[in-house]
């Protein structure tokens, strides 16, 4: 039983990690706001919901539990909505997003 | 934006260093509250700094002579984490070892803030007053005409932001309670709590409209909290010279010098987070109502 929260803790973690990693490497790779926005917020919830996760797994008494659980619906909650937020504003004041982006076979002219 | 990163940044290895309460509080400050502020700012005044008119030789003098003085002044001081140097031999361990036998409060740290070192806290609930009094003076009371307050965009018609923030402000304000109340056993305190506090109205102005959280608090009430606070703080140690202790010795307070402490603690702690919220809402209103009068003034 312990060996198995263990693996699951240390799969959540480790995935949670790597999401965080690819999250910012697409911060600096894409070529548009819009896109930078999306990966950065898509992986950042995903990131620290798999962690706290990966905590909760392994925590010791049922507060800690709840207390973990609470966190994490608490960034479920904001973490998409400041995403929403920033792109809202970037549209209000008037920025567009990319239309022809590299490759693909409908960026045809 | 660097600012609140490395406000975060501090945060985090405050909570490595096992300084939680200070980690909380430069959270909220400079984390929070802080970057909205200083957007504010930056949309009050522009981003270009102005050039200066008089030469740069004599502050620069200025600056040299009174840094070469405090280097100086330091030089007598023990090495930094000197083991064997009289802050750790003698006032932390008196501080670890008496604080749960004289006071009764588990957290060491809010018993230090509060009782032990009340003359501080005191110091910095009167600056930040003071800074608030400052914002005031200079920028001038929120109150501009209806007309100017009309003019503030109002985000009503954006779904998504209206219905997340009317679930999470009160969750906010109950926490920033919690936050206030609990210090003495957890982590929290009245600076942290009177900064949350202010958020959950700062949000509830930038998502609803400022004209709304003007119809909320207005403007006498949050300078009336501001001078209250500190009113409350300074109070507390005139009455506890009334009942025969020195000034802001909570033994007198009670039957019992514990609970008297409990008693001091509370009411101070009271002061501080009455007049932190009090002074950040006050200092964002100042700011967006200064905005919308300029822009109204076709700036």
């Amino acid at each position: 039983m312990e060996a198995i929260l263990d693996t699951l803790s240390w799969i959540c973690l480790l995935t949670g990690g790597f999401l965080g990693i690819t999250g910012a490497l697409g911060l600096f790779r894409f070529p548009d706001f819009f896109t930078r926005l999306h990966a950065a917020s898509v992986t950042d919830t995903l990131c620290a919901g798999l962690i706290i996760l990966g905590l909760m797994l392994q925590s010791d008494s049922i507060m800690m539990l709840i207390k973990l659980l609470l966190i994490l619906l608490f960034l479920a909650y904001t973490s998409p909505t400041s995403a929403h937020a920033l792109a809202k504003s970037a549209l209000h004041s008037g920025l567009k997003p990319e239309e022809h982006t590299q490759g693909g076979p409908s960026s045809s002219p | 934006m660097l600012f609140g990163i490395y406000s975060l940044l501090s945060a985090g290895f405050f909570v490595n260093l096992d300084a939680v309460d200070v980690a909380l509080t430069e959270a909220a400050v400079g984390a929070g509250i802080t970057t909205v502020l200083m957007l504010g700012t930056l949309a009050l005044t522009g981003r270009e700094e102005q050039r200066s008119s008089h030469g740069a030789l004599l502050p620069l003098l200025v600056v040299t002579v009174t840094g070469a003085a405090l280097v100086y002044g330091t030089l007598d001081m023990p090495h930094f984490a000197d083991p064997s140097a009289p802050v750790h031999m003698h006032v932390a361990p008196r501080y670890i070892e008496q604080s749960y036998a004289e006071i009764g409060v588990p957290n060491i740290v809010t018993s230090v803030l509060a009782s032990y070192r009340g003359f501080d806290t005191l110091g910095e609930t009167a600056v930040i007053f003071t800074a608030g009094l400052g914002v005031l003076t200079l920028i001038g009371s929120f109150v501009g005409s209806p007309s100017t307050r009309k003019q503030v965009a109002a985000m009503e018609h954006h779904l998504v932001l209206r219905v997340i923030a009317k679930s999470l402000i009160p969750l906010i304000l109950l926490f920033a309670l919690y936050i206030q109340f609990h210090g003495d056993y957890g982590p929290g305190g009245g600076f942290q709590a009177g900064v949350i506090f202010a958020a959950a109205f700062i949000l509830y102005g930038i998502i609803f409209g400022i004209d709304r959280v003007h119809q909320l608090v207005r403007p006498g009430i949050l300078q009336v909290l501001m001078a209250s606070g500190v009113l409350i703080y300074g109070g507390t140690g005139v009455a506890c010279m009334f009942l025969g202790g020195n000034y802001l010795d909570y033994n007198v307070l009670r039957h019992d010098p514990v609970h008297g402490q409990h008693l001091g603690i509370l009411l101070v702690e009271l002061g501080v987070g009455i007049t932190v919220s009090a002074v950040m809402l006050s200092v964002f209103l100042d700011f967006t109502g200064r905005n919308s009068l300029r822009s109204e003034e076709g700036r």
